[in-house]
């Protein structure tokens, strides 16, 4: 493993998941302690002093988040677990659903102690079927054990816990949109201010936050702000689970310890690229971060700081790594056809911006480009970055001004030739 | 749908009083698991037993890419298209798929046997190419994986 792990800290099994084994590693004893009577603004203040952030890909302090959650103000309160996981590339909140269901809920019961939560959910894809299957068992043994429902291990504390299933959205991942869904409507963000958690859904006060994020509560809750922050780097504590696939010899999911050598990882830990290539490109963190040259890889850390620095983001930890050969222009095109196909539609330069790229990519593809249109695309992207209601618009001119800093030469050169420079392939060789 | 109103009692339990609004997904996901698809009678009958506007199920049904209004054949197959599935031969499985089942994504064999669409990402790159059939994920598929576990769906 590529440093310390918080989370992936034991064998999967075919019962690892169950409450059973769960209990056996030292399962739900945090939560008997802090329903004991732990204060809860001490739960709330050691998770922030420990500088825990969100791991849905914005990277928001979990801490403050909570702290805007007023506990005398009278009002229900609700938590949401955010397990939509839409972003290309990302599949590693499926290995806490699959593997540690029990690990979420004894977080999201400690947050919702600390918070006067009685109603929690967990929004999770709906494709997603094993990954639903394994939660809702995990849901049905807390209850039966006492662990959900009126008083949880026998105190006054209650929570129901309920699994909500999505029906095939990507905007459904962001928080709002979360919500609109929650709330049985079409999955359409909404405007900020005010915040979610001073209005969310049924206009109450409401904490979404990424599964990982969560799952991380209870061990910070049990072992304290120290015990994290000797994860990680001084400026960078913890670690992030790393989906990473595409041209890669071993894909799948590492907790990777934030500092640890990316290249290291790439090489040694994910035993470098199919076929031995060279790496082309990375893209870091789900499709909407900013692409990395395989050069600038060779010096960055996996961190917010290092990765920041370098132009990028560790998003939500699902990696791409695009080995040389890959055309990049037919790469663009798979995504400005997703961004195009996903845009709920409802603000103007999100709606026909991205149908406008998704059109100029497939022209330029069919041989019938212009080399104004790379400055077409520059420009629309510009004009979505912060005009729309959520980060979708953004997110489209980010992938496409990261991939044309670095590759418009492979655009020119399709324009001009009306073909690709490396045959038009995505495909590396047939997967092992 | 009438039938079903027993387990939609039992759901409704788990939720705060004052959600029915909620309850539109599950009990839309709960009748075409049923049936197959949603008729609309049971969008008369969620309309009677929910108490929401009609237009939000009819706009619930038009949003989420998972919901039909019409039948489909007996087995969905549903290839992968996004940028993981792409890079490790998804383009060739679809080429593969519309040859030997004679359709296109989005349509039916004449026989009613299958359905073939396309998706993005279903969260499972780390073992592309994945196709879905109906709910399960067959993960890390090629041409010959694919072609025996078409043999085996009646
Ligand atoms: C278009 C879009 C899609 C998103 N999809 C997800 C997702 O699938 N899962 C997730 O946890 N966060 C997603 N987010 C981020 C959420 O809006 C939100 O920031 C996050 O769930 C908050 O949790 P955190 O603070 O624990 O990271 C998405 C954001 C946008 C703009
Ligand atoms: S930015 Fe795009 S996806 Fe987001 S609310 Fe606007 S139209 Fe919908
Ligand atoms: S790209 Fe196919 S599952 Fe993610």
């Amino acid at each position: 493993m590529p440093g310390k792990p918080l989370i992936m800290t034991f064998p999967v099994t075919a019962t690892s998941h169950t409450l059973a084994d769960y209990r056996a590693r030292g399962g739900y004893a945090t939560l008997a302690r802090v329903v004991a009577g732990m204060p809860q603004e001490e739960i709330v203040k050691t998770v922030t002093t420990a500088g825990l952030l969100g791991h849905g890909g914005a990277a928001f302090s979990a801490g403050r988040k909570w702290s805007v959650i007023n506990l005398r103000d009278g009002q229900p309160h609700f938590l949401c677990a955010n397990a939509d996981e839409g972003e290309p590339g990302t599949f590693k909140d499926r290995w806490i659903l699959e593997h540690a269901p029990h690990l979420l809920i004894e977080s999201m019961l400690i947050v919702s102690y600390a918070l006067e939560v009685r109603h929690a959910f967990v929004y999770i894809r709906g494709e997603f079927d094993l990954p639903y299957r394994r939660l809702a068992g995990a849901i049905d043994e807390a209850y039966d054990a006492g662990l959900l429902g009126e008083g949880v291990l026998g105190t006054g504390f209650a929570l129901d816990l309920v699994a909500y299933r999505g029906a095939g959205s990507y905007v459904c991942g962001e928080a709002s949109g979360l919500l609109s869904s929650l709330e049985g409507k079409r999955g359409y963000p909404r405007n900020r201010p005010p915040r979610l958690t001073v209005q969310g859904l049924y206009k109450r006060p409401t904490v979404v936050n990424n599964v990982e994020t969560l799952a991380n509560v209870t061990g910070i809750v049990a072992n304290g702000a120290d015990w994290y922050r000797s994860f990680g780097t001084a400026k960078c504590p913890g670690t992030q689970l790393v989906s990473i696939s595409g041209h890669i010899a071993k894909p799948g999911v590492y907790e990777v310890e934030y500092g640890y050598p990316l290249a290291k990882f790439l090489y040694e830990d994910c035993g470098g690229m199919v076929g031995g290539r060279k790496l082309k490109a990375l893209i870091p963190g789900g499709i909407s971060t900013k692409v990395l040259t395989g050069a600038e890889c060779e010096s960055v850390t996996y961190d917010h700081q290092s990765l920041g620095a370098a132009g990028s983001s560790c998003g939500s930890g699902g990696m791409v790594a695009i080995a040389e050969g890959t055309c990049m222009v037919r790469l663009l095109q798979v995504l400005l056809r997703f961004y195009h196909h996903e845009s709920c539609g409802q603000c103007t330069p999100c709606r026909d911006g991205t149908g406008w790229m998704h059109r100029i990519i497939d022209r330029i593809v069919a041989g019938n480009g212009r080399l104004d249109d790379l400055d077409r695309l520059l420009e629309i992207s510009r004009r979505n970055d912060g005009t729309t209601i959520c980060g979708m618009g953004d997110a489209a001119g980010y992938a496409t001004v990261g991939i044309l800093a670095k590759f418009r030469d492979e655009f020119e050169y399709w324009i001009e030739h009306g073909r690709s420079r490396c045959d038009g392939a995505l495909e590396i060789a047939a997967h092992a | 749908m009438k039938h079903l109103i027993p387990e939609f009692e039992k759901l409704k339990q788990r939720f705060p009083a004052g959600f029915e609004s909620s309850l539109v997904l599950p009990c839309v996901r709960r009748i075409q698991e049923d049936r197959g698809f949603v008729a609309d009678s049971d969008i008369d009958g969620l309309v009677e037993y929910l108490g929401v506007p009609r237009i939000q199920i009819e706009e619930v049904l038009s949003y989420y890419t998972q919901f039909r209004r019409k039948p489909i054949g007996r087995w969905h197959l549903q290839t992968c298209r996004n940028l993981s599935c792409s890079m490790c031969g998804a383009e060739r499985l679809m080429a593969h798929l519309k040859a030997r089942l004679g359709i296109a994504p989005g349509e039916t064999t004449a026989d009613g046997r299958f359905t073939f669409s396309t998706v993005e990402c279903l969260g499972s790159c780390g073992t592309a190419p994945v196709v879905m059939v109906n709910d399960t994920y067959h993960e890390s598929m090629s041409i010959e994986k694919l072609d025996a576990l078409i043999a085996k769906l009646d």
